[in-house]
């Protein structure tokens, strides 16, 4: 499997770790139930997905993928980092 | 030695200039290169190669290619024996030696071949009835006889002695196969300049060309293939990879191959690995990997001299070997008669053809009458016979039976595409009734089929197939092919008949040779109900074994449909996984293995360490040393007491660069800081470290270490090393998905400091020689104090922190300088007796301080289980906080660390011994914790250890039993602090 890191190119998936769904959002304040579902909770979709990839032996971003789980097509990445206004 | 009797007088590609000798179950022969140990038998008239996997039936030769199912030997011996070698890919060399197998005591004479007395005993599915059976049976009685008997090869048990390497190759078009589409396509993509691999599991590239008498382009094929190789081999753009097999496509256009590159010598050259596994990502591939043909199921079909007619034509043409002196030829296609002709120009005689059509084209059968050659139309082959085969018996379209004297029956049943990689991935071939066959049916992505492949079998649209994939291929990735004139090729008749069994099959008429799976089995499987392919499969095993199915899987599929009354496409055809061919474990581990089973870390002083008497430890990849043996010390543990009670008693020093080493930088990192640890760090003032906790986000203890601030705005962070590169993650995870909006910049720096703790009451006078422009003062450089430093010019950095509980500091310089300032701090040091001390020494010093490592940080410990809960901040968020505040959490019967001393003083507490009350049973249910470090304090003269226990902050002075039921003798321990050397922090302070 290869990974189109927006920053190094074509890349081996070997390179990368993964993490996982990047849906949750990790709450703020004190909500107990929503931080557990930040850390326990989590889809498994058959088709299109977004995961988040660390770039561990490359640039080391963290990167949002779109995979297809049902044939491992990856659909594209970009930088998990939001674009930073100038 | 003997001459070779069976070698046609002239033809074939091999080298009749130069013999080579070689040796089969101990006999000498002779060959040329050039020939594969299975055409070299047959020219010495060797027809016998083996016996079968079940019934341990004589086998000879079928094929001539890598989808042999019965010619498999063990080729070399000792320790390079490699058992289920196809005889039919050995590339003959000078000194061979191969062995047949699954025979005892020898090939001739084989008594297990009493299994075909017991064969109701070996049907479909009679692991699994056998399995029914009693147990003990099972165990006692039949495995042993099973196993014993039913088998191929066996493995040498000895090390390999040859190695193994890695590759990868990247390029616009991978084609797979070159023959005649292999070859178009290759050279028509190399002139339009695309970067072109090219793979084929050949010596010589030409595949089918190779076999046939019908040239192209007014050349012979061989000829026109070799100079195809030369000009693409004359392009710097294009890689040749010959004998390298693809025997897998993966995601995202990654094929694996397999490249044999010393197979073919006697043993590899000096340096040079036996096999290559390449990685190859294309951005297209073309699948040209031709057809196979496949047999017809009929009584007899496995006798010796029963053979593939494509094969008999190979041995004839490209090995100028008669593969018998009597031939009957049976077709269900066109393509047999052309069998039955280069019979006829290579002078073997051939008694008969018989056809399973009605009706056949003058064209092929009046040359054949005209010589007087028997010839039988709507025939049927009943039985053949003899082991070398010595007749047939057969009827014709008119029922009338007929016996010939033969010992050759060349058997053509029609050609399978050889598509496994077009099925990979999950993709399902496609069944077409027109030329019975499975072709591609929907590819994955970017791949493509041509020629035989293809389903294209006169020459003139194979090659015409070749061009339309390239040129296909060129235009999806943007660039042009402007076709040359393509050579002439005549389009040879190729009209088939779907025919899968011939005759009764009553006796043994096999579908899967190589697992020896009948006619009869499928029938069976089918009454019982084992009507799926997929069940089919694993039922009978038929496509099993090491050929994959390559030769019996659509026969087989055929009797499945035609006992289900369905048609072929129907019943579907099984998913095709990779890899297509075996492939050795050992190309899969390449170099890694033994010592090079990943690569080794070494610090900066480690050859000064394996100089003074090192003993390494592997820390993760990193050798770290574990203590220095002295010449008079005989056991570790005197080494590391001496090694303890030198440090605290004057000064040691430990190598400690394997932590993890992070730097960062920004106006924000105080606050990041805040959010990873549990404890406060936007507070540290410049020139100062702190020890932090970090949480999991479930609240369970990830890591510990120290922070310094160098800087206003730079930051140091140590982590322990296994965690170094999940703390790193960790980290980037936090500044760049968490928190994008802090402005912070991390990296790695491990490996850019060398890093020395110095400890021991002696270390302040050491540092004050060895760094004499430095003020090491407690009021300059106070406990948990940072400074900053040049070293012979180099930035370099000194930390006043105890790992060990003494007066202690770690002082880091660049990497390369490690080893120079290990000189320097002992030529220095001599005055005030340094010694080096190794990870043991270090682990018994902080477990005499009570300090957790990764014994007690072992993913489901919290903070407060390790008595660091206090250093929780209330007035901040971090990570884990919540969570960790979860009820079971916060339990106070949770497990707590304390330390743990013998009541006897004396008796050894060992790790993961389990905790009871005094005098409660051994159970499960009595377990109050275990025992997680322990050691041998010479500090304190008897054994410690440290321990997670119930309720044991509130336990201290209580007696519990260590109970070891693994390694036995229950031991009595008084429950302590953990903290057992200076309890109060006086000396670290000093
Ligand atoms: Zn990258």
């Amino acid at each position: 499997m290869r990974i189109p890191c927006p920053f190094c190119g074509s890349r081996d998936s070997r390179e990368f770790v993964s993490r996982g769904d990047a849906a949750p959002v990790r709450p703020a304040g004190d909500d107990a139930e929503a931080m557990f579902d930040y850390v326990y909770l989590r889809d498994n979709p058959a088709g299109l997905f977004e995961e988040l990839w660390y770039h561990a032996q490359g640039c080391r971003n963290w990167l949002r993928v779109e995979r297809n789980t049902r044939d491992h097509t990856i659909v594209g990445a970009r930088l998990a980092r939001p674009e930073r206004a100038a | 030695m003997t001459g070779q009797p069976f070698r046609l007088p002239h033809g074939g590609l091999i080298d009749r200039l130069h013999t080579l000798s070689f040796r089969f179950d101990g006999k000498a022969y002779l060959g040329h290169p050039g020939d594969t140990l299975a055409s070299a038998l047959l020219a010495n008239g060797v027809r016998l190669f083996g016996r079968s996997f079940k019934y341990h039936r004589p086998r000879g030769v079928l094929t001539a290619g890598s989808e042999e199912p019965n010619a498999l030997v063990t080729l070399r011996s000792g320790a390079r024996a490699e058992p289920n070698t196809r005889a039919t890919t050995i590339e003959l060399f000078d000194g061979l030696e191969a062995t047949s197998q699954n025979r005892w005591p020898s090939l001739g004479l084989d008594l297990m071949a009493i299994n075909q007395v017991f064969a109701p005993l070996f049907v479909a599915g009679f692991y699994y009835k056998t399995f029914m059976w009693p147990a003990k049976a099972w165990e006692k009685l039949y495995e042993p006889v099973i196993r014993r008997a039913a088998g191929l090869g066996a493995v040498s048990g000895l090390e390999d002695p040859d190695h193994y390497e890695h590759d990868h190759a990247f390029c616009d078009l991978l084609v797979v196969g070159a023959g005649p589409a292999g070859l178009v396509a290759a050279l028509d993509a190399g002139r339009a300049g695309l970067r072109v691999v090219l793979a084929d599991e050949n010596p010589l590239a030409g595949g089918h060309l190779l076999s046939e008498r019908a040239g192209l382009g007014g050349l012979g094929g061989a000829q026109w293939a070799a100079m195809a190789m030369a000009e693409l081999a004359a392009m710097p753009h294009v890689r040749l990879l010959m004998r390298t097999t693809v025997f897998g496509r993966f995601d995202d256009g990654e094929h694996g191959a397999i490249e044999q590159v010393a197979d073919h010598l006697p043993v590899p050259r000096p340096g040079q690995p036996r096999q290559r596994l390449w990685k190859i990502v294309a951005r297209r591939a073309i699948l040209a990997t031709g057809a196979t043909e496949r047999p017809i199921v009929f009584d007899g079909n496995d006798r010796p001299g029963v053979m593939l007619a494509s094969a008999v034509s190979t041995y004839c043409l490209r090995y100028g070997v008669a593969p018998g002196r009597r031939a009957v030829v049976f077709t269900a296609t066109d393509s047999g008669w052309t069998t039955a002709h280069d019979l006829l120009a290579a002078g073997i005689t051939l008694v008969a053809v018989i056809d399973t059509r009605s009706v056949v084209t003058d064209a092929l059968a009046a040359p054949v009458r005209a010589v007087g050659v028997q010839v039988l139309t709507g025939g049927q082959i009943i039985a053949a016979k003899g082991s070398p085969l010595t007749s047939i018996e057969a009827r014709d379209g008119t029922g009338r039976t007929h016996r010939f004297a033969a010992d050759l029956l060349a058997v053509a049943g029609g050609w399978n595409p050889q598509i496994a990689l077009a099925a990979h991935l999950g993709h399902k071939p496609a069944w077409r009734a027109d030329i019975a066959a499975y072709v591609p049916g929907d590819t994955p992505p970017g791949l493509d089929a041509a020629g035989a492949a293809e389903g294209r079998f006169g020459l003139g649209d194979i090659l015409a197939s070749g061009r339309r994939a390239a040129i296909d291929a060129a235009q999806t990735l943007g660039r042009t092919i402007n076709p040359s004139p393509l050579p002439h090729a005549e389009n040879t008749p190729h009209a088939v008949s779907a025919v899968w069994a011939s005759g009764p099959c009553k006796a043994k008429a096999f579908v899967d040779f190589q697992h020896d799976v009948t006619a009869s089995d499928i029938t069976l499987a089918v009454r019982e109900g084992f009507t799926s392919v997929e069940h089919l499969k694993r039922y009978t095993t038929l496509g099993m074994a090491t050929d994959q199915g390559r030769v019996g899987q659509v026969n087989g599929h055929g009797l499945l449909a035609a006992a289900t009354g369905r048609a072929l496409a129907e019943t579907g055809t099984i998913r095709a996984r990779p890899p297509v061919v075996p492939v050795a474990i050992g190309a899969f581990g390449g170099h890694h293995r033994g010592r090079h089973f990943r690569p080794e870390r070494r610090t900066a002083s480690h050859d000064w360490a394996a100089a003074h008497g090192t003993v390494f430890v592997d820390a993760g990849q990193w050798k770290r040393a574990q203590w220095f043996s002295l010449p008079h010390e005989t056991d570790w543990r005197q080494s590391v007491d001496r090694e303890v009670s030198a440090t605290r008693g004057g000064v040691g020093l430990c190598d400690v660069s394997t932590l993890g080493k992070i730097e960062l930088a920004g106006p924000d990192v105080g606050t990041l800081l805040d959010r990873l640890y549990i404890n406060m760090f936007s507070t540290l003032p410049v020139g100062k470290a702190r020890y932090g906790v970090m949480l999991r986000e479930d609240g369970l203890v990830f890591d510990d270490g120290t922070v310094t601030r160098i800087a206003d705005d730079r930051w140091f962070m140590t982590t322990t090393t296994a965690n170094a590169a999940p703390v790193m993650r960790h980290i980037d995870f936090a500044r760049q998905v968490l928190w994008p909006d802090l402005d912070v910049a991390a990296v790695s720096v491990t490996e850019q400091w060398a890093t020395y703790a110095i400890a021991g009451p002696r270390s302040r006078d050491l540092l004050t020689a060895a760094l004499p422009d430095l003020d090491v003062s407690n009021a300059a450089l106070p406990y948990m104090g940072a400074t900053t430093l040049r070293w012979r010019g180099h930035a370099a950095r000194l930390y006043r922190l105890s790992f060990s509980g003494e007066l202690a500091y770690e002082l880091s310089v660049p990497a390369r300088l490690g080893a120079a300032l290990v000189e320097h701090l002992f030529a220095v040091g001599a005055a005030f007796g340094l010694i080096a001390y190794g990870t043991e020494a270090l682990g018994v010093m902080r477990i005499e301080k009570g300090h957790p490592a990764g014994n007690e940080l072992n993913g489901w410990t919290t903070a407060t289980d390790l008595g660091m809960g206090r250093m929780a901040s209330t007035k901040k968020d971090y990570i884990g906080r919540i969570m960790a505040a979860r009820p079971a959490l916060v339990d106070p019967a949770r497990p707590r660390l304390v330390g743990l001393r013998p009541v006897d003083g004396a008796s050894a507490i060992r790790a993961g011994g389990h905790l009871l009350r005094p005098g409660a049973a051994p159970v499960a249910a009595n377990d109050e914790g275990f025992v997680t470090s322990a050691c041998f304090s010479p500090t304190l003269g008897h054994p410690i250890a440290l321990a997670l226990l119930a309720h044991g902050a509130q336990r201290h002075g209580e007696e519990v039993v260590v109970h070891d039921p693994v390694r036995g003798a229950d031991v009595r321990a008084l429950v302590c602090d953990p903290v057992f050397h200076d309890p109060a922090g006086e000396k670290l302070r000093g």
